[in-house]
């Protein structure tokens, strides 16, 4: 091993570390952006390192400053542009890149390597890495498009399936595994392998199309984690530890923070990934006759309930994303506690479209965050609350959860029925993103305020005023 | 490309301990940084593009280069990307409890 070699690994271990550190400093609010500035710097350190010390970089550092510039150029412009309400997809997409680019190395790789011993069998662990990297990147790059399409509205958010679509998804995996095998154990043949990775394409497509709206943060979360392990498959090919443990890194915690986000839904992954949630289907009646006993209150009239009550709990959902209602909430927060109310924020696991997705927009309209409250820390508080208010939150407040027969059936909620008024600010009169008839809205103790999220808040702020 | 199997097994090693940091290290963020944690997580793995560079390093013919290229870029888009929109997300937990604006 020379000196040069040495200070390659080196440098990888510097790197490792700033990635544990980033994600370790995520634990605090306080360390965190420091942490994720760690590990960009960190990322900076390797990149340059492998551009300035790579045999071959010679002659073609062309295609990496190419490369580098057009996706810098796209990367930075995409994160700095995008909504914050749109930060799901925006995650998804990168996510997808990522997958993609993996898959491509895997694929240069195979077919550099099959030019280089023609005929031969490649070494077993090697062409199994390849395969995986091939197969998961790909999968991850078609997921994640989907899911991007799912959260933007370009593609039907409800699950999506035909007749025998289940027996497609099986049929195309055990002919990626069956050709996998082929590829590793009889003939490493070119055609063969673009169809592996052809079909592992579609898989992705396949894999993701049934799955509604409503869990696409589970998919994308999960679709990190298949990154991660593509990368780091990728990462063996390449004999490249940086690339091993960064990947494997990703793969673990994208793996555990999907299982703490299913947790939170009180569902199993497989169900999330096969059920097809918010099919509706209802065993539940929805209908007309449920709308008719909504009762509207006027902004002002719940402006007054509110500033003359002793505690309010605001709830907000993914109505007050879409909405960019934020800014006003803060500002009615505002109002409230200088009249001495007590203010919270309840914030369910789910809420939005992210875990914490809330808690982001929030922070962004400068709420600070000791008033947002976690589900469990805040539940028991709902029954001596004046004023529940359901700022477009609708699945993660619905009591169908708590009985059987509902697709949300044991999902954890909100208590916000035990407070003494429950106001729903809410955009139209249908059901929420998961197709799902709520009871809570035909509760006599609540009131509904339709429109906007924001122009209501708005009016909420000058009733409150005014009182 | 061919591994000794003290090399296999090292990254073997590797792979399984990693596994376990990644585990631990999330299971400590709280709920309120989900979202930057998966931006965050999504960032660390940018670093395929340092996989695109060495494959890009000995790419040979037009399609190699072509699909190398594409790989350095879709990378990068990643890695950029990634690491650009968690420090927006973060950027806006900087109010101290405390402040009530």
């Amino acid at each position: 091993m020379d000196t040069l070699q040495v200070l390659t690994y080196i440098v990888w271990l510097i790197a490792s570390v700033t990635f544990i550190l980033a994600l370790k400093f995520l634990a605090s609010p306080s360390t965190a952006r420091r942490g994720n500035q760690l590990g960009a710097a960190g990322m900076a350190l390797v990149v340059l390192w492998t551009f300035f010390t790579t045999d071959g970089m010679f002659a073609n550092w062309w295609i990496v400053v190419v490369g580098g510039v057009i996706g810098s150029a796209a990367g930075y412009l995409g994160a700095k542009r995008v909504a914050m309400t749109a930060m799901p997809q925006m995650v998804a997409i990168f996510n997808g890149a990522g997958g993609g680019a993996a898959a491509l190395v895997a694929v240069v790789e195979f077919l550099r390597d099959v030019e280089l011993r023609p005929g031969e069998l490649l070494p077993l662990a090697f062409i199994i890495a390849t395969l995986l990297g091939a197969i998961i990147g790909a999968v991850s790059l078609t997921g994640s498009v989907v899911a991007f399409g799912k959260l933007q509205g370009l593609i039907a958010s409800r699950p999506v399936k035909y007749p025998g679509s289940q027996i497609v998804t099986g049929a195309l995996f055990l002919a990626v595994i069956v050709i996998g095998v082929y590829l590793a154990a009889i003939e490493p043949s070119v055609p063969l392998f673009l169809l592996f990775v052809v079909l592992s394409l579609i898989l992705g497509v396949q894999l993701v199309m049934p799955i509604g709206g409503a869990d696409m943060p589970v998919v994308v979360s999960l679709l990190n984690s298949y990154t991660g392990i593509a990368v780091a498959a990728t990462g063996f090919v390449l004999s490249n530890y940086a690339l091993l443990i960064a990947g494997t890194l990703v793969g673990a915690s994208g793996a555990i923070l999907t299982q703490l986000m299913t947790k939170a839904m009180n569902r199993s992954l497989f169900n999330v990934l096969f059920a097809g949630f918010g099919t509706g289907g209802g065993t539940i009646a929805a209908g007309p006759e449920g709308e008719e006993q909504l009762r509207e209150i006027s902004a002002d009239d719940a402006a007054v309930l509110m500033a003359y009550g002793k505690r309010v709990i605001i709830v907000p959902g993914y109505g007050m994303a879409v909405a960019q209602a934020q800014g006003p909430v803060r500002e009615l927060m505002d109002l409230l506690v200088a009249r001495g109310v007590d203010v919270q924020f309840a914030i369910h696991p789910v809420a939005g479209r992210m875990p914490g997705h809330m808690n982001v927009l929030l922070a962004e309209a400068n709420v600070p965050y000791d008033r947002l409250k976690e589900m469990d820390e805040i539940n028991d508080d709902f029954a001596d609350t004046d004023v529940a208010l359901i700022i477009g939150a609708n699945d993660v407040v619905n009591p169908a959860a708590r009985e059987e027969g509902s697709p949300i059936s044991g999902m954890p909620i909100l208590n916000v029925d035990q407070a003494h008024n429950i106001i729903v600010l809410k955009r139209g009169r249908g059901a929420g993103f998961a197709g799902i008839p709520n009871p809570l809205f035909s509760n006599e103790k609540t009131t509904m305020l339709f429109g906007d999220a924001k122009p209501s808040v708005a009016a909420l702020v000058s009733g409150v005023k005014q009182a | 490309m061919e591994l000794s199997a003290f090399e296999l097994l090292s990254a073997l090693f590797i792979l399984v301990l990693a596994a376990f940091v990644g585990n631990e290290v999330v299971s400590k963020v709280p709920t309120m940084l989900h979202t930057p944690l998966m931006s965050g997580a999504n960032a660390v793995h940018g670093v395929i593009v340092v996989g695109a560079m060495l494959v890009a390093a000995t790419a040979g013919g037009t399609v190699a280069i072509v699909l190398a290229l594409l790989a350095v870029t879709l990378g990068t888009i990643n890695v950029v990307g990634g690491f650009v929109v968690t420090d927006r997300m973060l950027e806006m937990f900087k109010k101290r409890p405390g402040d009530r604006g």
